[in-house]
């Protein structure tokens, strides 16, 4: 760690930022160009939640194994080689033990084909239920916006429960000596900001700028997921540069950026307190560069963290279809409403039992009930019929009852006798497993902000 | 989605034509939001100065009660309307049409003032 250099009066502190996310890929050239400006450290974001509950609760990683390896890859020998420290927040996309493990297995076969030795320092992002119980009894859980309150009937379904860490674990990580730090479930800027701050810079700039490199080139013009960035953190600002020739960060793409996927841009609340940008500039310093003034990290009185579980409520299948008559495709929602009324009474008393959702394509497959538009004027409709049962078997079934009485349902004005469905596919239905929702995404207080379990493997 | 031409009243204006940037994506599992970024420092300074865009606008737009908007935030650093509205289906959950919710945004595009 550059200790001796931050007592010197905060030189300037380079960070890297590699992609988007730890899988979607950078250019070496852009990644070369970074490493030519001696960074300080080089850091990824591992994950989301955006691609949906199915990947927290499967344990699976959204992005592919080759994929991660080859970013991995690259960035362990560069920062081995240049003794940069590397550090990677959310592995696996959904940082659960699973995903971690997974991860972690990647950087052990990195360092046996290359015969890297290093201090890997790890940290798990998994609460136990009983904590999240423990807390919800003595009123330390509160749900987020529009999320229901925990119940913990709710905390005993859920699966594969994390907490966003914040700074503190890494930096716990770091002072231990870890050359390479893979954590679970982390606030995004964590990864970026928390060696800073432990050096002594400012933790509200330090937290926004992590905001931003959380999604590397993203935030520059042309952006792109898939390309590096470069932060530097100096004692009263930030400056954003890019490492591609083609790219440039400008005062609006930067501030553009603040807004992405975040209710308030104003206050971007975190683990520990929010980073508040009221008083905050960016300006242009030229050659595609930005600098950030006046971002202001706000601690909390109490530390919250951030935790997200899934639980599973079924399995589904799936038939896609296509629909051409235009005597159907007048009354499609009354057709649909009355073959789920037919398979129901088909069921019997097993009638209630499984979901049903027609997905129309060509008139409100996007929006739902929220589509404005509600008369189609489409000559054709692409039809993803969609079951949920209990077991995979329920949602088969209902499904196969749902496909043919609907492929040979005969609708008032029916002419075309011989059927309703143009099905693409032999077979025609698809059987897609576990069906998540998410349940649990709320704030939980905490005495520790390092309660996290942490370890260090000597590879 | 077609956008409605502007009707008989002359002087109204589409928010297509103002705007640089119309998008929708989640804002977590439970939260959709909406970006507006314009062309013009002007135009901004217009919809501000007149509230042209509100809670109420948005929820009549989007056919949702207005306790569903969460918030409206005109955004001076870039220029920029946030709405952030609750997700009627969280991310993922059964009859979601929209995992990311990056496709929301079209209601917008008919916007006139």
């Amino acid at each position: 760690m550059n200790k001796s250099k931050a007592r010197s009066k905060l030189a300037p502190f380079k960070i890297l930022s590699t992609t988007a996310i730890l899988g979607y890929g950078f250019p070496e050239s852009s990644f070369q160009r970074g490493l030519r400006k001696k960074p300080d450290l080089i850091a990824v974001d591992g994950g989301s939640t955006d691609p949906g509950p199915y990947y927290l609760g499967a344990g699976k990683s959204f992005t592919s194994r080759a994929a991660v390896k080859r970013d991995l890859r690259l960035m362990i020998k560069a920062g081995l080689e240049h003794n940069i420290p590397v550090v990677v927040g959310t592995a696996g996309g959904s940082g659960a033990r699973p995903h971690l493990e997974w991860c972690l297995e990647i950087v052990r076969e990195i360092a046996r084909e290359e015969n890297l030795h290093f201090k890997l320092g790890i940290a798990y992002a998994d609460v136990e239920k009983e904590m999240v119980l423990e807390a919800f009894k003595q009123k330390r859980v509160k749900p987020l916006a529009f999320v229901p309150e925990l119940t913990p009937e709710v905390v005993f379904e859920s699966e594969n429960l994390v907490a966003q860490m914040g700074i503190e674990p890494f930096i716990k990580l770091l002072n231990q000596g870890c050359q390479v730090v893979i954590a679970g479930r982390s606030y995004d800027p964590a990864v970026f900001a928390a060696l800073p701050i432990s050096l002594g810079y400012d933790p509200g700039l330090a937290l926004h700028l992590g905001k931003i490199l959380e999604c590397a080139a993203i935030a520059a013009t042309p952006g792109s997921g898939s390309d590096c960035a470069l932060g530097i953190l100096e004692e009263d600002s930030f400056i954003l540069e890019t490492l591609s020739p083609e790219r440039k960060f400008t005062p609006q793409s930067a501030a553009a950026h603040t807004l992405y996927e975040k209710s308030d841009p104003y206050e971007l609340p975190g683990p520990g307190g929010l980073i508040n940008l009221r008083g905050c500039s960016f300006e242009d310093i030229g050659q595609g560069r930005v600098r950030v003034r006046g971002s202001r990290f706000i601690p909390s009185e109490n530390y919250w963290v951030k935790i997200e579980g899934v639980r599973m409520i079924g399995f589904r299948s799936i038939s896609i279809a296509g629909v051409r008559d235009p005597i159907m495709i007048e009354k499609i929602d009354k057709i649909l409403k009355e073959v789920e009324l037919k398979v129901r009474e088909i069921m019997g008393k097993d009638g209630k039992n499984g979901q049903i959702y027609f997905h129309v394509y060509g008139k409100n497959g996007v929006m739902g009930e929220l589509e404005p538009v509600k008369r189609t004027l489409s000559h054709e409709l692409g039809l993803v019929i969609e079951t949920i049962g209990k077991t995979q078997e329920e949602a088969d079934s209902l499904l196969a009852l749902t496909r043919s009485a609907l492929l040979h349902y005969g609708y008032e004005g029916r002419i075309a006798t011989a059927g309703n469905l143009a099905f693409p596919f032999s077979p025609s239905d698809i059987s897609m497993g576990k069906v998540y929702e998410f349940s649990v995404y709320h704030l939980m207080q905490v005495d520790r902000p390092d309660f996290f379990l942490s370890r260090v493997e000597e590879l | 989605m077609r956008v409605t031409k502007p009707t008989a009243a002359k002087k109204k204006n589409s928010l297509l034509k103002v705007a640089r940037v119309i998008r929708s994506k989640n804002s977590g599992p439970f939260e959709l939001t909406l970006d507006i970024m314009f062309k013009e420092r002007r135009y901004f300074e217009l919809f501000k100065k007149k509230r042209i865009i509100t809670a109420r606008k948005i929820a009549r737009l989007y056919g949702i009660p207005e306790k569903e908007v969460l918030k409206v935030v005109y955004f001076e650093p870039s220029q920029a309307i946030k709405v952030t509205l609750k997700r009627r289906i969280p991310s993922g959950s059964p009859g979601d049409t929209d995992v990311y919710g990056a496709q929301q945004h079209a209601p917008l595009l008919s916007l006139t003032f």
